[in-house]
């Protein structure tokens, strides 16, 4: 076990998940700041919606 | 004219003299690292935080870090723990990530640490890209 213990929500895991990936894309895969913060906000919004719209999607089907 | 053309293409060699995959492989050892090589320091500083920041979550999360491999899938998850480098190598060495913890986000803690050494992966590309000149 390490120091210290962290046990996020479901969510929580998904938005910290969200904010490293589309940190890491905005700044590989475009040239100048300003696209590189257009495209990390883009890829953020795009990672959070799917996992709502899967949640609900597999919510649904499960019912 | 014809000087002037010389001296620019002789700055430009200058530039990319050295060893052309050293920000390849420091990036790959230190996260952020072939940035800060290459004198990015603004991305270096955010590609550093958001790989490090999701290896040591995973880690807190009681994540298990990949020492060997029985079967494809344990190989696939050892690949791409290497991909972090040097915090791998410390992480196996303080003995962090070894225990098997039952708990849902221990697993979600797994997946942040692969997904840290695969986005690692992804910067050191991206600092190889800039050395060669492929993105500026």
């Amino acid at each position: 076990m390490g120091p210290w213990v962290f046990q996020p929500s479901h969510f929580t895991a998904v938005v910290l998940f969200a904010l490293f990936a589309s940190s890491v894309f905005g700044v590989t895969q475009r040239e100048t700041p300003r696209s590189m913060i257009r495209y990390g906000i883009y890829c953020f919004v795009l990672f959070v919606a799917a996992a709502i719209v899967i949640s609900w999607l597999m919510f649904l089907i499960a019912r | 004219m014809a000087t002037e053309d010389n001296k620019k293409t002789s700055t430009q060699s200058g530039a990319q003299e050295g060893f052309v995959y050293l920000p390849l492989i420091a990036g790959w050892l230190v996260p952020g690292g072939g940035h800060f090589l290459l004198r990015k320091w603004g991305r270096g500083a955010v590609l550093a935080a958001a790989i490090l920041g999701m290896f040591v979550l995973g880690l807190a999360m009681q994540g298990k870090v990949y020492a060997n491999a029985h079967d494809i899938l344990d190989l696939l998850g050892l690949v791409g723990d290497l991909g972090i480098g040097l915090p791998y190598v410390l992480s196996r060495m303080l003995g962090l990530g070894d225990v098997q913890v039952m708990v849902t986000t221990a697993d979600y803690g797994t997946r942040f640490i692969v997904v840290a050494g695969l986005l690692n992966i992804i910067a050191a590309v991206d600092a190889h890209n800039l050395r060669t000149g492929r993105k500026s």
